[in-house]
């Protein structure tokens, strides 16, 4: 089989594009999201208030119980049956937040719990309130607890938004797909993608041991 | 006058400062405070003494509300709370603004920097202006030998360095009563020296303190009282002359003694 070097060369930049401006974007705000989800949940599940942390289990248990893609549908083709019609990206960010929230959650909750009890009580000593020194003192001692497990999620994230492609969201994935059903080349074609899907996550990693390094200096050893 | 000191101890000598009756505190079936009284005179140093697990721990936790005891009274200022009765949370905490505490284990906050360390209460808790309070902090950490530390974050610091600067936390809350839990026991022996020079110059300049601790040669040359603990009752008090010297009680002697002559 003869490489079809010049198919290469015109299917990179459109598959590239729509990674910088589909799948990242896409990635970057469901992560954002997720943070936010995750960061409550978490705080639900050590509140101490038995029906908050009765909702919080459950939520992460279905969330890491079931398949992201069976998410991903119930919410595409099943919202419009409620009478909720949403465009696919919408729906597509609604799934992977709550995904990323769920196992997020986790993430955080361990980090939350693996702050020393000394330190929330000197936070108390110095007057603070609950809340005050979990703001203050705790979260950001969990904070940089959590990168690395949190970096992982966020590539794993990347990866997965690839799936949106399922509901015609457009991005690297389905731009792939829409390149190589006409040319009939799917080998090329998706080997392409999943070399800018490697090449994204190189980056990803980079950054994440650089961050993890810069956070290095401030912990105590 | 508008020039009171704020970072210098209330001087009107005197009077009771803080009373604990009746302490009581158990986890579980495990009954660790068995009714404490306890009496600290303004401007006075008191040495809380006992043997590990006797309680000493609890005793000061319950006075700065990180305990809640079972029942018992405390009187700290004009503030006073029964532990028997309901009180509201929030009106049992009014009780931890008038102390401060040093723990063993120095507990600083590792994510920030020691100046950021010593103005975390008194900015975000207290609201004070945040340039005062930066420059009372300042004056505290010169006063410990620590204005060149401003900057750094505590892992940088030696262990000795960390307790001086967990003590000048405790001094930027202007408490009434500064609480000591083994300030020196975490250290390496070459470092408790310096700690305890500074607990004997806040001593000297009139700060009421309860202090507890396992060197009794400190003890006996800083403290006004000593108060012998065991099994959750206070068993003995009085000056160090007597408690430490020729105490009355046996479970005393032998407590002084073993930790006089270890080997
Ligand atoms: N949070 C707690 N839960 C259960 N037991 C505790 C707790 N805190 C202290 N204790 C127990 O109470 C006893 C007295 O502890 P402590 O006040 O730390 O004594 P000391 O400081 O004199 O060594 C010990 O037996 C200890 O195990
Ligand atoms: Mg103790």
């Amino acid at each position: 089989m003869d490489l079809d070097w010049d198919l290469v060369q015109r299917a990179f930049w459109p598959i590239l594009k729509w990674g910088l401006i589909g799948t990242i974007p896409l990635a970057l705000i469901c992560f954002a999201l997720g943070l936010v989800i995750a960061l409550a949940v978490a705080l639900m599940r050590i509140s101490g208030n038995p029906i908050l942390a009765g909702l919080a289990r459950g939520y992460v248990s279905v969330i890491r119980g079931t398949p992201l893609l069976v998410q991903l549908f119930v919410i595409f083709y099943g919202l419009p049956e409620i009478g909720l019609l949403w465009d696919p990206w919408p729906c597509a960010v609604v799934a992977f937040s709550m995904n990323v929230g769920g196992y997020a959650a986790e993430i955080i909750r361990a980090a939350i719990l693996s702050v020393p009890r000394g330190q929330s009580e000197a936070a108390y000593m110095i007057g603070m309130s609950r809340w005050l020194a979990m703001r203050r003192i705790i979260l950001p001692q969990a904070a940089r607890v959590s990168v690395p497990p949190l970096s992982n999620t966020f590539i794993s994230l990347v990866k997965d938004t690839s799936l949106a492609s399922l509901i015609l969201v457009t991005e690297l994935f389905r731009q792939a797909q829409e390149i190589a059903a006409p040319s009939r080349e799917f080998m090329v074609i998706y080997s392409e993608a999943a070399v800018i899907y490697w090449v994204i996550c190189l980056v990803l990693s980079t950054g994440q041991s650089f961050l993890e390094k810069r956070l290095d200096r401030y912990v105590v050893h | 006058m508008s020039s009171t000191d704020l970072t210098k101890p209330d001087l009107a000598k005197g009077g009771d400062l803080l009373t604990a009756r009746g302490l009581h505190k158990s986890f579980g079936s495990h009954e660790v405070l068995a009714g404490i009284d306890l009496t600290v005179r303004r401007g006075e140093v008191v040495a809380l003494i006992g043997p590990s697990g006797s309680g000493k721990t609890t005793v000061l936790r319950s006075l700065n509300l990180l305990e809640t005891p079972d029942a018992g009274t405390v009187t700290l200022g004009e503030v006073s709370v029964d532990f028997a009765a309901s009180v509201p949370r929030r009106e049992a905490l009014g009780l931890r603004d008038g102390s401060a505490m040093v723990f063993q284990h120095y507990n600083l906050f590792p994510h920030l920097t020691v100046l950021e360390n010593v103005i975390e209460g008194p900015v975000r808790v207290q609201k004070r202006p945040r340039a005062e309070a930066i420059a009372e902090a300042r004056v505290l950490l010169e006063r410990v030998g620590l204005a060149d530390k401003a900057l750094v974050h505590p892992f940088k610091l030696s262990g000795g360095q960390q307790q001086r600067v967990g003590i000048v936390r405790a001094l930027a809350l202007r408490p009434r009563l500064l609480l000591f839990d083994e300030p020196t026991s975490a250290l390496d022996p070459e470092l408790v020296g310096e700690v305890l020079t500074v607990i004997k110059e806040l001593a000297e300049e009139g700060w009421t303190m309860l202090i507890v601790t396992h060197e009794l040669g400190f003890a006996r040359e800083v403290a006004d009282q000593v108060v012998f603990m065991d099994g959750g009752v206070v068993v003995e008090q009085g000056p160090p002359a007597v408690v430490l010297g020729e105490p009355r009680e046996e479970r005393t002697r032998q407590f002084v003694s073993r930790l006089l002559k270890p080997y």
